[in-house]
């Protein structure tokens, strides 16, 4: 130990001066260091194996986590609780019988994501256990899952929530310097794992190897590992009067041994200092638990060179001139800027707050040099935050006003890494960037010389190229979108869409992209004829262009003009060739998309037919992913509106594929297949087919499904295949509980879904059977209950429904005691001839009731000559309606005649006299 | 895409906007006309960059500058001083060692002195270089002793200046001889210790900002872009 504090005494004096290192000094504290190093490694040998979990290491770790749990958001739990309070003497709280087995304490553990853990905290480690029993609140001792090294490292791998917090209380922490901050604790300990391990695991080869491994597993498992770095920086200053000097040293050795030391040795000696360290840390580990964690943790940061490297070239551009920045900038670019240990060591010495200060200057050479390199760095998301928090964009921002075309292009290249989230968006848009941006997209050219793409000065297209590619990223929002077509970025973007320059072209198209999911921009890329160069475009070689080009269409073409125009210019054939290259997921996922929605118009359709599209989409049904899969099933359920495509679809064996599909799980290709399904289900050649696949069966559990979407298309595709079966009613029977989840169904609140089953209702009343089935299950008050409503769609298919379910029992006089009649009579005020139609037919049904006649008149009598005019126009109507409003008149007069509603005998018989003969001829009319 | 700085600006007439503010060219007037034509003439052979018209501005007005500099000379060219001055008030140089090193390179004879020919040359490669001229004219400008070799001792000289002063010389130096091995390590691609021309050119074709790595020896870039 003498020994040792000598080493101490020396490495301390050669600490002294930081950058006025003695060579000679050095070579013999490194040979010092060696020599302690061999000295601790021994020892360490034998401490080594006697380290395990304890109950004060437990305790602390316990306390530590209770101090930042609680309600909210910020905290790393919500609680943390032991089952017992009772400690003994020896610091256990578990009964003493499981003591024996090593075990210490068990822990009641709510975290925010996951349920309540319960946790036995053992001298091995940490595990899950059974959990507390129902009875007396035994806990299950058993073990049910792997056993961690501590409690914290536990909950990390539990719960992302509380690693994702636990990462920003360090950051706090290790931001406000709190001196002995619990938090810091855990990290540490995790750290000190490995190297027990690695050192218990002896021979040097296995530590060297486990600490470059540790270093690693230490960048990608934590968020934000390199915060402890900016520590270690800081603290050194302040904390070296403060801690045991031996640490300190060992701490500090690394810095020094810097350039003038050749590169390869300088490795070396890292690498021993390196151990050093760990080990005196580790080798402390255990007496001074818990004073300083902060600090044993920085002792173990395995930094790697770069970031002295790095930290001195940051030193340079502080300190220096123009020439000595421009210097290290360009010194600094040299390093892997893709590599996050440089990115986020650039952050850590300070750097990027310089490049930022830089970009403030006059000095062109400065801001481009800090651009190239942000421009990489930012790339990270990390540091993109970072960036946006230390006020880069605003900067960022003005030198796009530079007259120095590189250095616009720059800034807004660096502007598209940085605007990927949407605080960074925000800024851009609030200091003014989407008005510049949108300038860049200028040119300085006029659009004669455009179409001339040759005369382009090159610089500018690239100045314009780099516009659109921050836009590209600013658009991602909704209110930037805005503020480009306000900054009126369209004109411009279709502008530069007409030239030829590819790598322009990208940017532009996916800004244009992004920006047609908004309404405005749609009808304005149709007012700028926009589409004409997308479909141009479409046939280009390159593939992302192709990508980009076909989602815009897909966007755009919710709209009937845009499909129009895509025909008009050829597009389709093109989309149509474009199917044959599967490789590109991406672009085939696009290109299924834009079919799809073109699709949607007939004329489309047909000339996709052509095409042979549909033998080709018909293909992709089987071995796409999903995204592709959803647009393919989309595009065919349109095709298959149409006769011959569905003949061509059964033809080309679309539909096992389609019925497979049914049992997926991904909500919108759900609600595209069983459209599609639905489509094909219409042709009863098809139908067979689907009802031979068990396809109907798939269809009805769909209606279990949570998403209303998924539900509502279940159930409408569910009516043609009950109309098109021939022995629908055994089929619909066979279906154990189906009847019931149907009528269920009509519980639910979304008004698409209530609309598709009771079309799907008015499909299984159609048989008798069925229909005393889901009268039992209570259709009539559940329909009757829906009647008030004011939804069309609805309204029209509810009238169906009642009208159908009219045809059982005693449910006609039903509806009238639940009250659905007055209601049906004002759907007469709607506009829609297919409610009306509906309506019609449904109290025509339930006028055979005569109290139901004297509710139609009290509601619908007023508005008589209304509802005559309205039904002129329905042909199919008009006779039944006409009877029936003779019936109502005949019914009201005579039931005005009695005092209090009870009916006269004589006005049943003459209704019913002159209804049975009326109804006759108009079920012939709906059975035709 | 190369973001590199110093591009030629095409804009005919707007350098000549720095050497306009000097004084006017009519001040030489007095020149014989022939002389003048015959001179402009032999110039405009060798010098590609400039129109003719353009040269012989530069003519009159280098006869202007070196009267007004110094009438003892009997108009042979700009001394060292008169030359710095020019340096210094047209384009913006500050660093005496550089504008020495600068005139240098001007002063191909090695007389001490800029004639005539000179001057619109080293003015076409300082206002109209092409990258390679003005790559050439930088490695020219650093190194110093004529063996074609920018040394680590070179180095340290001009950039001993770089480091806003610190605490102590000591420090200070330690610093720069730091930053030395930075750039050697950084430039010199055959690991000799030293920056041959082939290092400086491979460097800065594929870094732009190197071109003027040891310090500013040519016309402010921002004034370019004006």
């Amino acid at each position: 130990m003498k020994e040792d504090t000598s080493t101490v005494n020396i490495l301390d004096k050669v600490t002294k001066g930081e950058d006025s290192e003695n060579e000679i000094k050095m070579k013999i504290a490194r040979l010092l260091s060696q020599l302690d190093l061999h000295l601790l490694n021994h020892s360490l040998k034998h401490i080594s194996l006697e380290i395990s979990l304890n109950p004060t290491s437990v305790k602390n770790d316990i306390e530590m986590l209770k101090n930042f749990s609680g309600k909210g958001e910020q905290t790393v739990l919500e609680s943390i609780s032991y089952t017992s309070d009772y400690e003994f003497s020896n610091g256990c709280r578990a009964p003493p019988w499981r003591q024996i087995h090593g075990e210490i304490c068990y822990v009641l553990v709510k975290p925010h994501d996951v349920e309540t853990l319960c946790i036995t905290c053992s001298a091995e480690g940490v595990f899950l256990n059974g959990g507390k029993t129902d009875n007396e609140g035994e806990i299950n001792y058993e073990r049910k899952g792997e056993i961690y090294k501590d409690l914290v490292t536990f909950l990390k791998e539990k719960s992302a929530k509380f690693s994702e917090n636990m990462s920003k209380q360090e950051k706090r922490f290790s931001d406000k310097k709190e001196k002995k901050e619990p938090t810091n604790e855990p990290p540490e300990k995790e750290e000190a794992a490995p190297v027990q391990k690695a050192i218990t695991g002896s021979g040097k080869r296995t530590l060297e190897k486990n600490q470059i491994n540790f270093g690693k597993s230490q960048m990608t498992k934590r968020l934000e590992p390199s915060l402890r770095w900016k520590a270690t920086v800081r603290f050194k200053e302040y904390r070296s009067l403060l801690r045991d000097p031996q640490e300190e040293k060992h701490r500090r050795r690394p810095e020094r041994s810097g350039p003038p030391v050749k590169p390869g040795r300088a490795q070396l000696v890292r690498k021993s200092t390196e151990k050093i360290e760990e080990i005196v840390s580790e080798s402390s580990s255990e007496s001074e638990e818990d004073e300083e964690p902060l600090d044993r943790q920085e002792a173990n940061a395995d930094l790697p060179s770069e970031y002295w490297q790095i930290q001195k070239l940051v030193k340079y551009l502080k300190g220096g001139n123009q020439t000595a920045t421009v210097i290290a900038l360009c010194s600094m670019k040299d390093f892997n800027l893709a590599q996050e240990t440089c990115q986020l060591a650039i952050r850590d010495v300070g750097g990027l707050e310089v490049l930022i200060n830089l970009l403030d200057t006059d000095e062109v050479k400065c801001k481009i040099g800090s651009l190239k390199i942000l421009k990489e760095i930012s790339h990270n998301p990390q540091i993109r935050r970072n960036i946006v928090d230390l006020g880069g964009l605003p900067v960022m921002v003005n030198t796009l006003d530079s007259p120095h075309k590189s250095l616009k292009c720059l800034a807004a290249e660096t502007i598209a890494n940085v605007a990927k989230f949407r605080r960074a968006r925000q800024a851009v848009r609030r200091y003014g960037g989407i008005t510049k941006l949108v300038a860049l997209l200028h040119c300085g050219k006029s659009s004669a010389e455009l179409a001339q793409s040759s005369l382009y000065d090159a610089r500018d297209v690239e100045v314009a190229r780099c516009g659109a590619l921050a836009l590209w990223s600013c658009s991602k929002s909704y209110t930037n979108k805005e503020a480009i077509r306000k900054a009126g970025g369209i004109p411009l973007l279709a502008r530069l869409l007409k030239t030829s320059h590819e790598n322009m072209l990208i940017p532009v198209v996916g800004t244009l992209q992004e920006c047609a999911s908004e309404e405005n921009y749609r009808a304005a890329i149709k007012a700028e004829r926009i589409i004409e160069n997308l479909v141009k475009n479409l046939n280009s070689e390159n593939e992302q262009l192709q990508e980009h080009c076909a989602m815009a269409i897909y966007q755009c073409a919710e709209d009937k003009e845009t499909r129009d125009l895509v025909r008009l210019h050829g597009g389709l054939k093109r989309l149509a060739s474009l199917l044959d290259n599967t490789d590109n997921k991406e672009r085939l996922a696009a290109v299924t998309g834009a079919i799809w929605k073109c699709s949607i118009s007939k004329e489309n359709v047909t000339k996709f037919r052509e095409y042979k599209a549909i033998e080709t989409l018909v293909g992709l049904l089987t071995d796409q992913p999903e995204e592709v899969l959803v647009n393919v099933v989309g595009a065919l359920g349109e095709c298959c509106q149409d006769y011959e495509n569905r003949v061509l679809v059964r033809k080309c064996g679309g539909i096992p594929p389609l019925v497979n599909l049914l049992v997926g799980v991904n909500q919108a290709l759900l609600v595209n297949v069983t459209k599609a399904v639905g489509a094909c289900a219409v042709e009863p050649e098809s139908m067979m087919i689907i009802d031979r696949l068990d396809g109907v069966r798939l269809l009805w559990s769909l209606l279990k499904n949570p998403h209303p979407e998924v539900k509502a298309s279940a159930a409408w595709a569910l009516c043609p295949c009950i109309q098109n079966t021939k022995d629908a009613g055994e089929m619909v029977r066979s279906f154990v509980g189906g009847l019931e989840l149907v009528v269920n169904l009509l519980k639910s609140d979304n008004k698409e879904v209530l609309a598709s089953v009771c079309a799907a209702i008015t499909n299984i009343a159609k048989d008798q059977e069925n229909l005393a089935v889901i009268t039992d299950r209570g259709v009539v008050p559940l329909l009757s209950k829906l009647a008030n409503t004011n939804n069309d769609k609805l309204r029209r298919h509810l009238a169906e429904a009642i009208s159908h379910c009219c045809m059982w029992g005693r449910n006609r006089v039903a509806f009238g005691e639940y009250k659905a009649v007055a209601p049906l009579v004002h759907y007469l005020k709607s506009d829609d001839p297919n409610v009306h139609r509906a309506t019609a037919q449904a109290l025509y049904q339930l006028s055979e009731d005569a109290d139901n006649c004297v509710t139609i008149h009290e509601n619908g009598a007023v508005k008589r000559r209304k509802m005559e005019n309205l039904f002129e126009n329905c042909h199919l109507c008009q006779r039944k309606v006409e009877t029936h409003l003779r019936c109502v008149a005949r019914s009201a007069r005579d039931g005005s005649g009695s005092a209090a509603g009870v009916m006269p005998h004589g006005l049943h018989r003459w209704k019913c006299s002159v209804c049975t003969v009326t109804r006759r001829g108009s079920k012939d009319a709906s059975s035709q | 895409m190369n973001y590199g700085i110093s591009d030629n600006p095409r804009h005919v007439g707007l350098e000549l906007g720095y050497l306009r503010t000097l004084q006017c060219v009519e001040a030489t007037l007095d020149m014989d006309q022939k002389t003048l034509k015959k001179l402009v003439e032999s110039i405009s052979n060798t010098v590609k960059n400039f129109k003719k018209s353009e040269v012989e501005c530069l003519i009159r007005l280098f006869h202007s500058l070196v009267e007004r500099a110094n009438v003892r000379l009997n108009n042979l060219g700009l001394d060292r001083n008169a030359f710095r001055a020019i340096l210094h008030s047209v384009f913006g140089m500050t660093d005496d060692m550089l504008m020495n090193r600068v005139f240098f390179v001007f002063d191909k004879d090695h007389d001490n002195c800029i004639n005539v020919k000179e001057w619109v040359k080293g003015l076409s490669v300082f206002l109209r270089g092409t990258f390679e001229e003005k790559l050439k004219f930088c490695f020219e400008v650093y190194y110093l002793n004529g063996d074609g070799y920018i040394s680590r001792e070179e180095i340290f000289d001009m950039l001993k200046n770089s480091l806003h002063q610190q605490s102590s010389e000591e420090e200070n130096d330690e610093g720069i001889k730091e930053l030395v091995d930075i750039t050697l390590k950084k430039m010199d691609y055959d690991n000799d210790g030293k920056i041959s021309f082939a290092d400086f050119e491979k460097a800065v074709r594929e870094e732009r900002l190197l071109l003027e790595v040891f310090g500013p020896c040519l016309p402010e870039t921002k004034i370019q872009c004006q």
